[in-house]
């Protein structure tokens, strides 16, 4: 029994679910960004830089960034999630702040911090990349000095076959050994910066996973680039 | 021998490459790679020559010496006021830069300032923990009286003022509004309330289009149209 042909109908292993980007959609905030994949949609919205309070976490040498990721109590598939932080949403804080901190450069803003709030109002596997690729465009909205925008997506392994961007169908696969193995990259220098991984993979099929992932995080990059220069419209 | 991957005024976002080759000089907002010249910021670009820089569509302001800036008292302190400055700190007016009168020793700063004024002053000092010293000495610097106040994105301001004021003159005259307008982007207006609305939706348009090129005349046309 060998997975060959995927869940919910795409035709290669290496096509992504269909995907939207927007940027600016909340007004109040200083930046904001929409990611959708497939049914995974997040949501996410910069304030800052601003004063940080309380003083005990400021850093007199460099502002600091904060994330914060949030599945909001709907978002899941049937059950409610109850809301408020719980150990897993502060772990993929961490991980999504450790992502987007390498393209940051907040030394000319001493004392202050950016927040970084991701929302989701559904999901379906996927979601700290998503988080990740809206909290990139909603950061370069907000005017934030970046050397670079960040792009996220999982790839993996479903039984026998490497796959990019697995959903929960292929994640929750029960015939066969699953990887899910969600990565960040800078789409310029080609380096990661969120590398992790759940389930079991042999070393020739990660590498051909890895080389998946720098193929198809192009076609996010893209879609970012997309919606930012949208938000301003036709030029001239 | 380089070449330029962008045109003069394009859009551009963080991590785009803007030029190859050694031929072009990295200005305001862009950094080296290599050969290539890449942008740090969402912005439009500016080729001038060799040097290659972006002007910020977005992004919080900046403090620098000698800006002129609307602020807003938030908190009196023992030895002067606090001033939002619609920026990531704070600044610090001090007794002696906030008025040219004697205050006695325990008088009520409040006579001078109260907390929710709107004041023009002016940066004197920005220290490299960013703190700001304001001053109120200076020509045209004052408490504001009346009208009305908001805030607009402050890399915007530039494009609000026009060359030589030439956007903000055409406003004023077609208004009639008294207007200030701030590097911070807190804009100051009075004038008759109907014509204070015309003047900000003027801004407003502004501030959507401001990359847009030829934009005077647009405003120009709008406020003709508005005001009969």
């Amino acid at each position: 029994m060998t997975y060959d042909k995927r869940f919910d109908g795409r035709k290669s292993f290496d096509e992504l679910r269909p995907m939207e980007a927007k940027a600016g959609i909340i007004k109040s905030a200083d930046g904001s960004g929409f990611f959708k994949i497939g049914k995974t949609e997040a949501i996410a919205a910069v304030y800052g830089p601003r004063t940080l309070h309380p003083r005990f976490l400021q850093d007199s040498s460099t502002g600091i960034l904060r994330c914060h990721y949030n599945m909001m109590p709907f978002s899941g598939c049937g059950s409610r999630i109850r809301p408020g932080g719980n150990r897993r949403s502060k772990e993929i804080s961490m991980v999504m702040k450790n992502a987007l901190l390498p393209v940051l450069d907040l030394k000319a803003f001493p004392n202050s911090v950016v927040d970084v709030f991701v929302e989701y109002p559904q999901t379906d596997a996927g979601s700290r990349c998503a988080g990740i690729t809206a909290a990139s465009i909603a950061l370069a909205d907000a005017g934030i000095t970046m050397t670079d925008l960040v792009c996220s997506v999982a790839v993996g392994r479903v039984d026998d076959k490497v796959a990019a961007d697995l959903n929960y169908d292929e994640e929750a696969y029960e015939d066969g050994p699953v990887a899910d193995i969600p990565i960040a990259m800078l789409p310029n220098k080609k380096t990661f910066t969120l590398l992790q991984m759940d389930g079991e993979i042999p070393k020739d099929m990660f590498m051909d996973a890895l080389k998946m992932g720098l193929k198809v995080c192009d076609q996010i990059k893209e879609l970012q680039v997309k919606a930012l220069k949208d938000k301003y419209g036709e030029k001239k | 021998m380089g070449n330029i991957k962008i045109n003069d005024r394009d859009i551009v976002v963080p991590g785009e490459t803007l030029a190859e080759g050694m031929d072009f000089v990295p200005g305001f907002g862009t950094y080296r790679d290599g050969e290539n010249i890449i942008a740090k910021n969402l912005g439009l670009s500016s080729i001038r020559g060799k040097v290659i820089k972006l002007i910020p569509l977005a992004g919080r302001y900046y403090p620098k010496n000698g800006d002129v800036i609307i602020g807003r008292v938030q908190d009196i302190m023992l030895g002067g006021w606090m001033i939002g400055i619609n920026c990531a700190y704070h600044s610090m007016l001090s007794m002696k830069e906030g008025t040219s009168e004697f205050i006695e020793r325990g008088a009520d700063l409040t006579q001078y300032f109260k907390i929710g004024d709107y004041v023009v002053t002016k940066v004197m000092n920005v220290t490299t923990q960013k703190l700001v010293d304001v001053t109120m000495k200076g020509p045209g610097l004052r408490k504001l009286q009346g009208g009305q106040v908001f805030a607009i994105n402050s890399n915007k301001v530039p494009r609000v003022i026009g060359k030589n004021g030439s956007m903000i003159q055409a406003i004023k005259d077609a208004t009639g509004c008294q207007i200030t307008v701030g590097q911070n982007g807190f804009i100051w207006l009075k004038g008759e309330p109907a014509k204070e609305i015309i003047a900000r939706e003027a801004i407003d348009i502004i501030e959507k289009n401001s990359h847009v090129s030829g934009l005077t005349e647009k405003i120009k046309g709008f406020l003709g149209n508005q005001v009969k």
